[in-house]
């Protein structure tokens, strides 16, 4: 348990150290928070969808938490380009524990940021219902965080340098992003977009925040647990499997 | 003496190319030897099958009576290495590289921190050891990384290259702590260098490689008299030819450029 934690311990340091980093990868989701949230407000208003900014907030916290998770994943190909990589790979632990104290502490530091960013939809405007449900607000915020950790890992393990870096920003974290409830509501759509939201895996997250700051869920409660954990299970071990294959 | 390394016949292909092509050789306990040769020899990937973290395509490994492809964890408790590029963390500082390491190789508390203190002072990193390793000069980060793989008092320490780009006064502090280190604690040591004169001085043993394959082996004196040169450069150069190798560049070589280039040197 030992080399889990400190692994972990190491990923929250440098996370605490760099503000920049902090400050800089809340950026983007601001970005999307202020042009979209106050700019269809009114729009969407009219529409009868309600308050845009509770409907969006979700969504801009699970985009927080997405990102800053994929890429403490992709660290790992820091890691190798600065060699720290070799340190532990040649320690005499299992590559199960190291992988488990990477995609921990990566987690940990994407559920932090999206707690800023939480804090800071609440200041934009942002009303949640408080109820019982909340408390599966960080239960899903961190599932959200754990899935993504996974899926960054395997990147990290898989590629060997940054320039496959823009091809998954891109082709994978952007769609996936973008083709969730993040942004709007998954009823009313085209047949496909519809299915594309179903088969994302952030689709459950989202919901299940949403509903757990609103008691309104699209899916359900139990769906959106039932999906989050398996597939944070899943990713995991799939991330856990390509750490283990990775040679110098 | 027992045999802290052994290697028969041990391969290593890389699609067509040949890295390491049917390489025997043994280590006694206790020795310091050198394994020397040109760029792109096959020094690297050696190390690299012999620190369990490169499958060799085929032949037998043994270190301190461990298969490095079986029993991993054995193997791993066994050794210390310096690799050739730099491994820490530039985000920590020296306090917690080493620290963080103790605790990967199941280091006690108590221990630990007292073999920290030592070693830290014994590389002169004492007054600075709570700074970033990130402020540090590529001097100090190689004396860190030394002091780290001897944390957990392995049996064998692997060197690649560890003096490369210091001055002569710390690599002399380095040598001359190892070879103490080697006479009192008898602890193997297996190091590849391109200073040969500093072969010449310490190795009690050296192997040299080229294309792949061993060219000779013996102590230093029995290769220069093999080779009727005066000194280990000479020999090495009469043993492997004038030729300048092209080397590779490895994907992270790559990588490391386009990394300068785009953060200006900066870490992140």
């Amino acid at each position: 348990m030992k080399p889990i934690y400190i692994l972990c311990v190491r990923q929250l340091k440098r996370y605490v150290r760099s503000p920049a980093r902090i400050i800089g990868s809340l950026g983007q989701p601001l970005l999307f928070l202020i042009a979209l949230g106050f700019g269809l407000r009114a729009m969407f208003a009219r529409a009868g969808g309600g308050d845009y900014i509770n409907f969006l907030s979700p969504g801009i916290v699970s985009m927080a938490i997405l990102f800053n998770a994929v890429f403490s994943g992709i660290e790992i190909i820091w890691d190798r380009q600065f060699g720290f990589l070799k340190e532990t790979l040649v320690a005499p632990v299992s590559r199960l524990q190291i992988v488990l104290g990477r995609m921990l502490g990566g987690a940990i530091v994407a559920f932090a940021q999206g707690l800023i960013m939480f804090a800071i939809c609440l200041i934009a405007g942002f009303r949640i219902h408080t109820s019982l449900y909340l408390t599966f607000a960080i239960v899903f915020m961190f599932l959200i965080a754990l899935l993504f950790a996974g899926i960054g890992t395997v990147f990290g393990s898989v590629l060997q340098d940054m320039q496959g870096f823009p091809l998954i920003i891109n082709f994978i974290i952007m769609p996936i992003f973008f083709f969730s409830n993040a942004l709007f509501s998954p009823n009313g759509l085209p047949r496909v977009l519809a299915l594309l939201l179903r088969l994302n895996p952030l689709s459950y997250g989202v919901d299940g925040l949403r509903g757990a700051c609103s008691t309104v869920f699209a899916y359900g409660l139990k769906m959106d647990l039932a999906v989050g954990v398996l597939l944070t299970g899943i990713l995991l071990a799939l991330g856990s499997y390509f750490f283990s294959k990775i040679q110098l | 003496m027992a045999d802290m390394i052994a290697v028969q016949d041990l391969v290593k292909n890389y699609g067509d190319f040949c890295a390491v092509n049917h390489v025997t050789f043994t280590v006694p306990e206790g020795k310091i030897f050198g394994f020397l040769g040109p760029n792109g020899a096959g020094k690297t990937t050696t190390i690299k099958m012999l620190t369990t973290v490169l499958d060799p395509t085929s032949g037998s490994i043994r270190v301190n009576g461990h298969d490095p492809t079986r029993e991993q964890k054995a193997v791993r408790k066994s050794f210390g290495i310096v690799f050739q590029d730099p491994s820490l963390d530039d985000e920590l500082t020296a306090q917690e590289n080493m620290e963080l390491h103790g605790v990967l190789y199941g280091v006690p508390r108590a221990e630990r921190h007292k073999r920290i203190d030592t070693l830290v002072d014994f590389v002169g990193l004492g007054e600075r050891k709570k700074d970033l390793v990130k402020t540090y000069s590529g001097g100090m980060k190689r004396r860190l990384e030394v002091a780290r793989a001897l944390l957990h008092t392995p049996r064998i320490l692997f060197l690649d290259e560890p003096t490369i780009g210091l001055d002569p006064q710390t690599r002399n502090h380095i040598w001359g702590y190892i070879q103490q280190l080697s006479k009192e604690e008898g602890v193997t040591v297996f190091f590849t260098t391109h200073y040969m004169d500093e072969a010449d001085r310490v190795a009690g043993e050296a192997a040299v490689i080229d294309h792949g394959k061993i060219v000779a082996q013996g102590t230093p004196s029995e290769l220069k008299e093999r080779t009727k040169c005066t000194n280990l450069e000479d020999a090495f150069i009469a043993l492997t030819g004038h030729a300048i190798r092209e080397e590779e560049g490895s994907a992270v070589d790559r990588m490391r450029m386009m990394g300068r280039a785009w953060r200006g040197g900066g870490r992140r």
